[in-house]
């Protein structure tokens, strides 16, 4: 389990009618336009993270004035980097959605629970995954996968 | 209980919230009289069979749904964004 | 006695005795294979009682396993296995087992039918819940918790396939071999240790080889598929919607401090088959219960699969062929048969042993162990020294998960039983002896059938083939109750016999629910799983009618008890609820200050300084310091919401009572929300920063609901409007500076300084704070000249400290939510505690707010008469006049001469506080007409607390009443 931090996360809700516009906009500023829902996708410079109905989040500093309504989410956001052979047994003690390899992929990104959390996990490898909660709660998310990772690892 | 969300695809109940009749879909306007507006506030039919709420994918995506389910036995019917209801 | 002495075993004990067993074995096995009859004592009567099954169907053997704070009570010995050092116990009686002095119970058994306590204990009133009850519950029961907190731990957890097989015997396993070969993603359940059902237990071959070797290597198969998962120990516990199973698992292995104890699963399935076999069905003769007295398959399990003959010399009675099996198979395993009793007529054995057809087993005898049997043939009765019997009346097919989603079973008259009622529950089949198929090889394929079907559904090619084996027929003729004196015991766990249903019909309890609720048959954690069919024909035949007219009670989850604590697993501490932690939760928490939950958010109480030993005295200088100097609090925790968009303003109008498409960029103005039936839902602020952009605030306890309900107006009511909402609670670290020294304390911190006239009352706008962006609020919750003052959150700690660290050069400091509860009382502020849900705007004395130039959420309702009607509780402010200066929140008001019942209360309060600015006790509360009352002394009763206080009625502002201190 490993702490991941993204230096600027911001949210872009694009306006009515303006979904397309918004993602040629944020294309050409980071080379990535917005993502499908339930997807995520990136390049060097940029993430590009579906986060619910007509909502991204972009690690990049983006400007989409009149396009979308963007706001700052740098400091909003715990995220932990959670990986290892046992990791989808981890998650399965927390999360109540399917998380096989075959159905969520990589790429592949769900607004979900965490226990009473609400979260973002984002499947980034075969045994990895980045979950997002609230930055008040970082210490109940450790602890919590943490404990469930103690169970697993204790059978 | 699980619920298809048009975003997220087949979700448990616990990431929802229940609001209640879809009824509220059909706001009254400001002058329709009390009788309209007892209607929409507090009179709610008690179907055994098919019946459509609403619930919010709170933990979810944040879409509000229309929920077509039956109350005896259970089964969800269909699910549609509320935003895209035709009213 | 063991049929050969095993190669390994470990030592545990029961009831502080010694035995050895083999690891993984049922305890069962090793106290019969230790010749241990006796090993519990019934519910009601104290009878004495053996081991009677081989499964989770046990009624009798119930023990407590651990002691203290571990101890578990109500295990199935069946079910529990050995292991080294394991301590067991027993379970409803004392001294000891083979003493129990509530054996009394017994003797007056004649006076203790069905119904009695009800009909004895009824009068005198009162007594039923402070004697009898508890009496009577002391005498009857189970194995009891310890009350202590339990330290094991449990889990929970999801699982989702494409196909859930229920059941791993010979069903099962052709299920999953044929579901699984195809590629389908399956997950097989079954809770014994080890897959196989029946195979495992009986003695047959499958395409030649011994079943239980077929039952291996189709494991073996099954654990190399990637797409296969295979859960041991793990009973599928009930069915729900949408494909949703509940499954509790017995963590597999000894015993370690930190390893879980069991787990509940949550399984998804988009298909299940249903194998869970079934469950073979006492017959009721006369002491039937004695211990000894087994059913037959659970002898051949016990000789069969765990090498162990549960006596030295058995019987067996029956009343199908199965029965010849058990005898069979006993006899080659080296075991006396005494004789085998076929209720029967029209059979014929040939055997090497005694057998009498046409015959039925009228009594037995023994005390702590059965010794012999009566049994009645050809007119004549001849008595048979036994001390094993082992009886079936046939089999029931597992039909409960079938019945979870509130449909009942059918019955079949040709095996005398319910089968499952096709689609009682969607996506779930039945397949094998759980419907009604009871031979290995229609087991087989069924199982094989009902997967390729669904696998095809899951757009599978699936092979079907299917192995040979055993198809013989099932033939049997009813027997339920043997004619005859004495108890026949019907449901042994809850200690119900034939008289006892006979009585129920008798005293016209005909329906079957009527039935159960008299009896308690079926009920407890065995839910008649033995006992109902056998219980629904007594009832048939004492109320004449036959027993698919009769019906039966419906199964409800769980198949098996689960334990609380797995329900509850990880719902403690942080599980239970997530902590929410500002950015300067370490700095308060390093200064003393007690944290009190405020939502999930944790929130400084008050920040103690040396020589304060009393709360109170922290708040009243915290008060002060605002009041007097400077005053610093985290308030981050209100809701931010940040509002953009071309329909921004006007959605902030429709969801507010008042106007803020009029207000101007760089101002805040205060807003209350409204449901739609007219009661206030919110209050806070809204600022603008640019002419489609607001950040609105919530209070802490409502941020949620508000974030929902704007959604829902933008979703539902509104979709027209094209505004965004995004919560921005948790990028900003936000901080009240209050009090007359606020504007220097926050130059301080700004790197342009601001002046007098630059920032007035409710303006907003960004700020540099050493060299980062911030924003700015000239907003007061507490009356004085304030600030609002909001970083990102990175920067809280550092930011937090520092303003603290400057309001004590100023001689202020930091306050916690007891100085800021003060603080806002002596304003006449609301929060939650007046607007609690069921107070308008016309309560609360803000109905001039509701503008009539625009729609807006709860203005039609409001306008009802009875919202607004002058008799209705208003706010009021209350102040302490006579010698009782303590006021309590929640006490009801009374005029002075009323008596203070309920029907003279005119009101209550809502929150109080002592001022130490006015020297004086406060209130705010509800009081009816109390607008039209200031000046007028009423009392405050406190029955809860038996506190009485006179109050004046006042203005609820009691402190600076034309708001002077805040903008000047």
């Amino acid at each position: 389990m490993t702490e991941v931090t993204l230096d600027r996360i911001m949210s872009a809700a694009p306006f009515a009618g303006l979904t397309k516009p918004a993602s040629a906009a944020l294309k050409e500023q980071i080379g990535l336009g917005l993502s499908a829902p339930g997807r995520a996708i990136s390049n060097r410079r940029a993430r590009v993270i579906w986060a619910g109905q007509r909502m991204w989040l972009v690690a990049a500093d983006v400007a989409l004035d009149g396009l979308a309504a963007v706001t700052d989410q740098s400091d909003a956001w715990a995220i932990l980097r959670i990986e290892g052979p046992g990791v989808v047994d981890v998650l399965a003690r927390l999360v109540p959605i399917d998380l096989r390899a075959d159905h969520f992929k990589g790429g592949h990104t769900a607004r979900t629970m965490l226990g009473h959390m609400s979260v973002g996990i984002t499947r980034v490898g075969a045994q990895a995954f980045e979950v997002m909660a609230m930055r008040s709660m970082a210490a109940t998310l450790v602890h919590e996968l943490q404990s469930a990772a103690e169970n697993v690892a204790a059978r | 209980m699980r619920i298809t969300c048009p975003h997220c695809g087949e979700r448990d109940r616990r990431e929802f919230y229940y609001q209640g009749d879809a009824v509220a879909l059909a706001r009254p306007a400001p002058d329709a009289g009390a009788q309209a507006w007892d209607d929409y506030l507090h009179n709610r039919d008690n179907p055994a069979g098919d019946t459509q709420d609403l619930w919010f994918h709170e933990a979810g995506c944040g879409a509000w749904i229309v929920v077509t389910r039956n109350t005896v036995t259970h089964a969800v019917a269909d699910t549609k964004l509320a935003a895209m209801v035709k009213r | 006695m063991r049929l050969q002495a095993p190669e390994n075993t470990v030592g545990f004990t029961f009831d502080g005795q010694r035995y050895r067993g083999v690891p993984g074995e049922p305890v069962a096995a090793a106290l019969l294979a230790a010749g241990v009859r006796l090993v519990a004592r019934s519910f009601k009567y104290h009878r004495p009682r053996g081991i009677m099954s081989a499964g989770s169907e046990e009624q009798n053997a119930l023990v407590t396993v651990g002691r203290g704070a571990q101890a578990e009570p109500n295990v199935r010995a069946t079910m529990l296995e050995v292991a080294e050092g394991l301590e067991v116990f027993s379970q409803n009686a004392w001294p000891s087992l083979k003493h129990d002095v509530m054996a009394v119970n017994d003797l007056a058994s004649p006076f203790l039918g069905a119904g009695f306590y009800y009909k004895t204990f009824m009068w005198p009133k009162p007594f039923w819940e402070k004697l009898y009850e508890p009496v009577i519950r002391r005498a009857a029961g189970l194995g009891g918790l310890s009350g202590q907190p339990n330290k094991d731990r449990y889990e929970k957890a999801f699982a989702f396939c494409d196909l859930l097989i229920i059941g791993a015997g010979p069903a099962g396993l052709m299920a999953a071999l044929t579901a699984g070969r195809a590629g389908a993603d399956v997950i097989l359940a079954d809770e014994d240790t080890a897959m196989g059902g029946r195979l495992l237990r009986e003695v047959e071959d499958i395409d030649g080889q011994p079943g239980a070797d077929w039952a291996a290597d189709a494991v073996a198969e099954l654990a190399g598929m990637q797409n296969v998962r295979l859960m041991t120990r793990t009973t599928v516990t009930g069915a729900y919607d949408q494909g949703t199973f509940g499954a509790l698992e017995r963590v597999a292995g000894p015993r370690q401090a930190r390893k879980p104890l069991e787990c509940f699963w949550r399984i998804v399935a988009k298909h299940a088959i249903l194998c869970a076999g079934a469950l073979e069905r006492p017959i009721a003769f006369p002491n039937n219960d004695r211990p000894g007295i087994m059913m037959a398959a659970a002898v051949r399990a016990y000789v069969n699969r765990w090498g162990v003959a549960p006596g030295k010399t058995v019987t067996v009675f029956g009343n199908h062929d199965d029965a010849h099996r058990t005898a069979h198979d006993l006899v080659a395993a080296g075991v006396k048969v005494a004789a085998l009793i076929d209720s029967r007529d029209d059979v014929e054995i040939k055997a090497d042993f005694p057998v009498y057809t046409g015959a039925q087993v009228i009594g037995t005898k023994g005390r702590h162990a059965l010794e012999s049997i009566a049994i009645s043939h050809g007119g004549e009765t001849r008595e048979i020294r036994t001390d094993c019997l082992a009886m079936s009346g046939g089999w029931n097919p597992s039909v409960h998960l079938t019945c979870h989603m509130n449909r009942r079973p059918t019955w079949r008259e040709e095996i005398a039983s319910f089968v499952p009622t096709p689609e009682a529950v969607p996506g779930l089949m039945p397949a094998g002896a759980c419907n009604g198929a009871f031979s290995t090889a229609a087991c087989l394929q069924e199982g094989a059938a009902v997967a390729a079907d669904l696998a095809r559904d899951l757009g599978l090619k699936p092979k079907v083939t299917v192995p040979v084996a055993d198809d013989g027929a099932y033939r049997i003729t009813p027997l339920w109750a043997v004619p005859g004196k004495g108890r026949k015991w019907v449901d042994f766990q809850n200690d119900v016999h034939v008289k006892d249903i006979k009585l129920a019909a008798q005293e016209n309890f005909c329906s079957v629910e009527h039935m159960k609720r008299y009896t308690t048959q079926g009920m407890a954690p065995d839910q008649g799983k033995s006992s109902n069919v056998l219980a629904l024909a007594v009832l048939a035949d004492a109320t004449g009618r036959g027993i698919s007219e009769t019906g039966t009670t419906t199964f409800r989850p769980p198949f098996v008890p689960v334990s609380i604590a797995s329900m509850g697993a990880g719902s403690q501490g942080k599980g239970f609820a997530p902590e929410r932690l500002t950015t300067s939760h370490n700095a308060s928490v390093a200064r003393g200050a007690p944290m009190i939950e405020a939502g999930l958010w944790y929130r400084p109480s008050y920040f103690p300084r040396q020589g304060e030993t009393h709360w109170r005295q922290s708040c009243d200088r915290e008060v002060g310091h605002v009041r007097n100097a400077v005053g610093v609090c985290d308030v981050s925790t209100l809701g931010k919401i940040d509002i953009q968009g071309p329909d921004a303003a006007g959605l902030l109008d429709f969801v507010y009572t008042n106007m803020f498409s009029t207000l101007k960029v760089g101002r805040a103005r205060y807003g209350l929300m409204l449901r739609e039936d007219g009661h206030v839902m919110d209050d806070g602020t809204a600022a603008r920063f640019g002419e489609q952009h607001f950040v609105m605030t919530t209070t802490t306890a409502a941020a949620g609901q508000v974030m929902r309900h704007l959604e829902f107006v933008l979703q539902v009511l509104r979709p027209d409007l094209d505004a965004r909402i995004m919560s921005v609670t948790e990028q900003w670290a936000q901080f009240a500076l209050a009090g007359p020294y606020s504007r220097t304390l926050l130059n301080t911190v700004l790197d342009d300084p601001i002046g007098g006239s630059d920032w007035p009352s409710m303006a907003c706008g960004d700020v540099q704070v050493a060299g980062v962006t911030g924003r700015l609020f000239r907003i007061s919750f507490s009356g004085e000249h304030a600030y609002e003052l909001a970083v990102p959150a990175r920067y809280g700690d550092s930011l937090f400290r520092l303003l603290v660290a400057q309001a004590e050069s100023l001689g202020g400091g930091a306050y916690g939510m007891e100085a800021l509860n003060v603080l806002r009382i002596e304003k006449g502020f609301i929060t939650h505690a007046e607007i609690h849900g069921r107070t308008t705007a016309y309560d609360i004395g803000m109905e001039r707010m509701i503008s009539r130039k625009k729609d807006c959420i709860g203005q039609s309702a409001a306008t009802r008469p009875g919202l607004v009607d002058q008799d209705r509780d208003q706010l009021v402010g209350l102040k302490a006049v006579g010698a009782v200066k303590q006021l309590t929140a929640g006490a009801f008001l009374f005029e002075q001469a009323a008596a203070p019942v309920r029907v003279n209360a005119q009101g209550y309060t809502t929150s109080v506080a002592y001022s130490p600015t006015l020297d004086a006790g406060l209130a705010l509360g509800f009081l009816k007409r109390g607008r039209a009352r200031h000046g007028e002394v009423i009392r405050m009763v406190d029955h809860l607390r038996e506190i009485e206080a006179m109050v004046e009625v006042c203005d609820p502002v009691f402190f600076d009443p034309d708001g002077g201190r805040a903008r000047g």
